[in-house]
């Protein structure tokens, strides 16, 4: 058995660590109200720019925008959404499982695949994976903004618009509750139709300047409200995910704690009784 | 008289929703002013203000950076930006993350940045004549 001494000190140290990962969970669990409320705050755009969709849906259209155009499928896009940090139990590697999955059945139908990547843990890991990255996005903190989305999606967007990839999918993690947290795939472009309800049938918008223009505008900040919804749904699965992660740790470091303490206890009442016998012993030995 | 819906919207928040007497914004073909039962348009909005007349009390005014106007019948939709927007300044985004991941070291060019300075000018002399407005407005009541 151990000596009482080294016991201690390993007991010190796993409490340490559970101090951190405690820390840890309380910052996790803070965190994630606040990107829980951030998600809130952008479902009325998502829903409002959605509508007006519906609304282009719906209207007479003389045009027809390339974002709402299928075409055929030679080479797709993903767009991975992924955290900075690590320490969030199985949550990146769920999505890239996922991502993974779906360029094995592009590659069996012999259709190219390529990437773009949000957040760190994407981009180390499609380093070692390989694969061709076209742009990516990292260090977007707990708060993203929109501005530091625009690059990849505009590098999307062109490359949909030259006709080298056919269509983009995002996959990213969907918020359940702060239990559970589901990778999902959404498809980006070609923009799936929005239905819309209750409007005369035959009418057309008056437009300022010119309706190409402003369908694009339109549609562009539909990809981009998308991408934003996705990327701070994200950021709350991030933090809910660390937060029962660290929550089991400090658990588990709770029990080898326990255990710990026990062998502890033992040691050392083992020293004692050995300690008496000798007493004993010797007094026996000079009476 | 019948009022109109107005909700105020940007990417990252709710920002107004009620009912109006009168909206007027700043199109970028100039300021329209839209009462109930106005046809269907749909147009850019330049950075400048929202003014709502609510059916009682005072005119309220919001600060928008540019984005799109929508109008229906009874309803109207502002999605407003909260990103600065320019298409130079989106040029400039786009590069830097294909930068990022081509993992190259390379400055970006002077006439984007000069771009982007631009619509920051523009967005900033906006916002600046906004705040000017509102204190005028409140020392002459």
């Amino acid at each position: 058995m151990a000596g009482a001494k080294e016991i201690r000190s390993k007991i010190k140290s796993v409490k340490n660590t559970q101090k951190i990962t405690r820390a840890m969970e309380k910052v996790a669990m803070s965190k994630m109200r606040k990107a829980q409320d951030r998600m809130a705050a952008a479902r009325p755009y998502a829903e409002k720019i959605r509508r007006t969709l519906g609304h282009l849906a719906q209207a007479n259209l003389e045009y027809k925008h390339p974002f709402t155009v299928e075409r055929e499928v030679k080479r797709v896009a993903y767009l991975v959404v992924s955290s900075d940090r690590g320490l969030c139990g199985g949550l990146n590697m769920n999505v890239f499982r996922t991502v993974l999955r779906e360029v094995r059945e592009w590659r069996a139908k012999n259709v190219d695949v390529e990437f773009a990547l949000i957040g760190n843990k994407a981009v180390s890991f499609f380093k070692r994976m390989g694969g061709k990255v076209s742009a990516m996005a990292t260090h977007l903190g707990d708060r993203p903004h929109l501005d530091q989305l625009l690059g990849v999606i505009k590098v999307l967007t062109d490359a949909y618009r030259d006709g080298s990839i056919d269509r983009v999918f995002i996959v990213s993690n969907q918020f359940i509750n702060t239990m559970t947290q589901k990778p999902t795939v959404q498809q980006l472009l070609p923009v799936e139709p929005v239905k819309s309800e209750g409007l005369l049938e035959h009418w057309d918008y008056l437009y300022e300047p010119a309706s190409t223009e402003l369908l694009d505008a339109v549609l562009m900040r539909y990809v981009e409200s998308q991408v934003y919804q996705a990327v701070i749904e994200n950021v709350a699965s991030e933090q809910s995910a660390r937060m029962v992660a660290m929550k089991s740790a400090s658990d588990n470091a709770g029990k080898i704690i326990n255990g710990l303490q026990l062998a502890y206890n033992k040691a050392r009442q083992a020293g004692i009784t050995k300690e008496l016998a000798e007493i004993v012993g010797g007094a026996a030995a000079v009476g | 008289m019948a009022n109109i819906h107005i909700d105020i919207v940007s990417a990252e928040g709710h920002i107004h929703s009620g009912e109006a007497r009168m909206v007027f914004a700043p199109a970028e073909m100039g300021e329209v002013g839209i009462a109930p039962r106005h046809a269907p348009l749909l147009t850019r909005l330049k950075p400048g203000t929202v003014r709502v007349q609510p059916p009682e009390g005072e005119e309220l005014q919001f600060f928008v950076g540019g984005g799109i106007l929508e109008v229906q019948p009874f309803l109207v939709t502002v999605l407003a930006d909260t990103a600065l927007r320019a298409k130079d300044a989106d040029e400039a985004a786009a590069l830097a993350a294909k930068q990022a991941a081509e993992e190259k070291l390379a400055g970006a060019k002077s006439d984007i940045d000069l771009a982007r300075a631009q619509a920051e000018l523009i967005e900033a002399a906006a916002r600046l004549q906004f705040v000017q407005k509102i204190k005028n407005s409140s020392r002459g009541t």
